[in-house]
C-alpha cells in the first residue's frame, strides 16, 4: 500500500509503531557514547588546559592563582623555552623533509611485483613497530664513540671518530637520523598506497606517448600523489613537534641544551619542577604552532594545486 | 599511411599460449576489427601491435619496416584505450600536446594539429577543462584527439566504445566511421560486440581460442561463416543450430531430422567429408512463419521488435528454433505454426565445427 493511499486516520496508528521521518531525541543515543568520551577527554581537558595556563599552579599544595598572561610573558624570557622552540623547528626542518623525500624514493623503489621487493617492503616497515627505548638504545650504540658502528666504518676509512651525542651541533641531527630510521616505514606505506591506486592504462598511455622515465615521474606519478604528500607532510609536522622519547632516552636534551625539544621542556617543568602552570602554557604555545604549521603547508598545497 | 603484416607471432604468458602461429596481413588504410569473446587474445594481439606486450617469435611489420622489436613510442602507432587513460591532472589540451612535446614537435606545429583535431571532433570548447569535467562521450573524443594528433601510420582501438551507454555508442561508432572515411587512416578496432565490427569494420577478424577462426567482409563473416563457432558468434539472434542426417539426392545434400525437417539444400555432396555426424545452420531470416509451410511447431515466445517478430518455436522432437515473422505477426505463445526453410541459405557442419554451403550462385 502507498503512502497516498492511507487515510488520515490510518497514518497515527502508523506513525506509533516507530516508523516516521524527522528528528527524534532518541537518536542522540546512538551518538551519546562518543559524545561524551569526546566532551569529557578531548573537549573538556583543552580548555581546562587553557585555563590552568592563566594561573600560578602548585601541585604540592595545589593552590592556584590566577595570573593572566604572566606564564606566557616568563616564557618569553626563558632561553631555555626559546632555545627548545628552535630545536623543535630545526628538527621539524630536518626530519619532515627527510620523510616526505625518502619515503617517495622508497615507494618508487618497492613499488613492484616480486619477493625482493615484498621482503624490503616489510623490513623498511619493521623498525616502525620497535619501541622508542629499543630504537634509542640501538643507535646509542651506532653513535658510541670509539666502539659504535659508525666510528668503526669511519676508522676503517683512516677517520677520527664524531661524538654525535656530546656534540651540541651534530646532536639533534642524531636525533633526527634516529627518528626517520625508526619511522620511515609509515609514510612509504601511505606513498605506496598512493602509487598503487594509479592505472596502469596512464603509464601504457605514457609510453606511447614516448615520455621518459623522468619524464613520467614528473607529469604523472607526481600530479597523482598530491593529496598522499599534503597527507604526509601534515601528519609529519604535527608528529615530530612533538618530539620527546628519542630526545630524552638519546640525549637527555643536552649537551647544553642543544638537543631540548618542546615537549621535553613541559616535561621537566611540569613533572620535575610541578610548575604546572608554565607548563601548561609552554603546551599552548606548542599548539599553536603546531596548528599554523599544519595551516600554512595546507594553503600553500592548495594554492599550488589550483594553479 | 600503412601495411600491418603480422607473420607467425605467438605470445605466451608464462606457460600459457596466449596468440599461436598467427599471421595476418591487414591493407594499408583498410578499417579492420578483431572479434571475439573476452579471453580469445583480440587484445593481447593488439597490445603486441602497439608494443605493450612483448613478442615471444614472428615478426610484426609496419609499412614494410619491422617494428616488434621497437619501443612502442617509436613505433608510430596511436591508442585509444578502454577506460581512454587521460591524464587527469591535465587540461584535454595538455593531453592531446603530451605526445607531441615529448617529441620535441615545435609548439606552432602542437597548437594547430591541437585545434585542427578538436574542430574535427567538435571539442574545441573542452580544451581547457581536465577530463575529470568531461562526460564519458566528451574523454572518449579527447582521447580520439590524442591520438588523431600525433599523425600515425595506424590507429589501435581498444573496445573504445564499452564504456559508454547505448544511444553514446551508436552515435560515436558513427562518428568513428565518418572519421575513417576522412583520414582513411590503417585501423584496428578490437570489440566483442558483433554489431560494432559489423558496422564498422571493412573487414572483420574473427578470433577465437588463441588464433583466427574466419577473417572476411561483414556480410561475408555472416553469409558464409566458415566454422560453427562463426556461425553461433555473428549476427543476433543466434544461429539455430539442428542435428539432421544427410543424404545424396543428384549430388546434392539432402537433409532431415527427427524435429521435422526435409530440406534438398544446394551443397554439394561431394564437398561434405564421409562418416561425419552433421548439424543444420540456419538464421532466423531463413526460417519464416509461414501457413504454407512444411515444418510444424508451437510457439514458445514471442520477441517484437517492431518491424519484425521472433518466434521461438518448438519442433516435434522437443527442440527449438527461432524463426521470423512479419512485424505484424499474430502468432501467440502456444499457438501451433508451420515454418518454410530457405534451403539457399542452409548451412551444413561437420563434428568439428566446419561449415559447408551451396557454392555461389548456384540455385536450388
Amino acid at each position: 500500500m502507498s503512502a497516498a493511499a492511507q487515510t488520515p486516520a490510518q497514518a497515527p496508528l502508523l506513525r506509533a509503531r516507530g516508523a516516521h521521518i524527522g528528528p527524534d531525541w532518541r537518536s542522540a543515543l546512538f551518538t551519546a557514547p562518543f559524545l561524551l568520551i569526546f566532551l569529557g577527554l578531548l573537549v573538556y581537558p583543552l580548555f581546562w588546559g587553557m585555563w590552568i595556563s592563566l594561573q600560578e599552579y602548585d601541585m604540592f599544595d595545589k593552590s592556584a592563582i590566577f595570573a593572566a598572561l604572566k606564564n606566557y610573558v616568563a616564557l618569553a624570557s626563558d632561553p631555555i623555552f626559546l632555545g627548545s622552540v628552535r630545536n623543535t623547528f630545526l628538527f621539524v626542518l630536518l626530519t619532515v623533509p627527510a620523510f616526505v623525500v625518502i619515503g617517495l624514493a622508497l615507494a618508487l623503489a618497492l613499488n613492484r611485483q616480486g619477493r625482493t621487493a615484498a621482503v624490503l617492503r616489510a623490513v623498511y616497515f619493521g623498525t616502525s613497530v620497535l619501541s622508542v627505548t629499543i630504537v634509542t638504545i640501538i643507535w646509542k650504540v651506532m653513535y658510541l664513540p670509539g666502539r659504535g658502528l659508525i666510528s668503526v666504518v669511519l676508522s676503517l676509512f683512516g677517520l677520527a671518530p664524531i661524538a654525535f651525542i656530546s656534540s651540541s651541533s651534530l646532536a639533534l641531527p642524531a636525533v633526527a637520523i634516529t627518528t626517520v630510521w625508526w619511522i620511515i616505514g609509515l609514510p612509504m606505506m601511505l606513498f605506496l598506497a598512493a602509487l598503487q591506486q594509479i592505472p596502469a592504462e596512464l603509464y601504457e598511455a605514457a609510453v606511447l606517448d614516448n615520455a621518459s622515465r623522468w619524464r613520467t615521474l614528473w607529469s604523472i606519478t607526481l600530479p597523482s600523489i598530491t593529496r598522499t604528500f599534503v597527507v604526509v607532510t601534515i601528519y609529519e609536522i604535527v608528529a615530530q613537534f612533538q618530539l620527546f622519547g628519542q630526545a630524552l632516552l638519546l640525549t637527555q636534551g643536552g649537551p647544553n641544551n642543544a638537543s631540548r625539544p618542546i615537549v621535553l621542556f613541559i616535561y621537566e617543568t611540569g613533572f620535575r619542577d610541578w610548575n604546572l602552570g608554565l607548563a601548561a602554557a609552554a603546551s599552548e604555545i606548542l599548539f599553536l604552532l603546531m596548528a599554523l604549521a599544519a595551516m600554512l603547508q595546507y594553503f600553500a598545497t592548495r594554492r599550488a594545486e589550483a594553479r | 599511411m600503412s601495411s600491418i603484416e603480422l607473420d607467425r607471432v605467438s605470445k605466451r604468458f608464462g606457460a600459457v599460449e596466449v596468440i599461436h602461429d598467427l599471421s595476418l596481413r591487414i591493407e594499408s588504410g583498410e578499417f579492420i576489427a578483431f572479434l571475439g569473446a573476452s579471453g580469445c587474445g583480440k587484445t593481447t594481439l593488439l597490445r603486441m601491435i602497439a608494443g605493450l606486450e612483448s613478442v615471444n617469435s614472428g615478426e610484426i611489420r609496419l609499412g614494410g619496416e619491422r617494428i616488434d622489436q621497437l619501443a612502442p613510442g617509436q613505433r608510430g602507432v596511436a591508442m585509444v584505450f578502454q577506460h581512454y587513460a587521460l591524464y587527469p591532472h591535465m587540461s584535454i589540451r595538455e593531453n592531446m600536446a603530451f605526445g607531441l612535446k615529448n617529441i620535441r614537435v615545435a609548439s606552432a606545429e602542437i597548437d594547430k594539429r591541437v585545434n585542427e583535431a578538436a574542430r574535427i571532433l567538435e571539442i574545441a570548447p573542452l580544451l581547457a577543462r581536465k577530463p575529470g569535467q568531461l562526460s564519458g562521450g566528451q574523454r572518449q573524443r579527447a582521447a580520439i584527439g590524442r591520438a588523431l594528433v600525433k599523425q600515425p601510420k595506424a590507429f589501435l582501438f581498444d573496445e573504445p566504445l564499452s564504456n559508454l551507454d547505448a544511444a553514446l555508442r551508436v552515435r560515436t561508432r558513427v562518428e568513428l566511421a565518418r572519421l575513417h572515411q576522412q583520414t582513411r587512416a590503417t585501423t584496428i578496432f578490437v570489440t566483442h560486440d558483433q554489431v560494432e565490427a559489423m558496422t564498422l569494420a571493412g573487414r572483420i577478424v574473427v578470433m577465437n581460442d588463441r588464433k583466427i577462426e574466419q577473417v572476411g567482409a561483414p556480410m561475408e563473416i555472416y553469409g558464409q561463416p566458415s566454422t560453427e563457432f562463426v556461425a553461433r558468434f555473428v549476427g543476433s539472434p543466434a544461429m539455430n543450430f539442428l542435428d539432421v542426417a544427410v543424404s545424396d539426392s543428384n549430388g546434392l545434400a539432402k537433409v532431415t531430422s527427427p524435429s521435422g525437417v526435409h530440406l534438398a539444400t544446394g551443397i554439394l555432396t561431394k564437398s561434405l567429408p564421409v562418416g561425419e555426424t552433421f548439424r543444420l545452420g540456419i538464421r532466423a531470416e531463413a526460417a519464416r512463419v509461414d501457413a504454407t509451410g512444411v515444418l510444424p511447431g508451437a510457439v514458445e515466445v514471442v520477441e517484437r521488435l517492431g518491424d519484425r517478430t521472433h518466434v521461438h518455436v518448438r519442433l516435434a522432437n522437443g527442440e527449438t528454433l527461432i524463426a521470423e515473422d512479419a512485424g505484424l505477426s499474430r502468432a501467440a505463445p502456444g499457438d501451433a505454426v508451420k515454418l518454410r526453410l530457405d534451403a539457399s541459405q542452409a548451412h551444413l557442419f561437420d563434428g568439428k565445427g566446419r561449415g559447408y554451403r551451396a557454392p555461389a550462385g548456384a540455385s536450388n
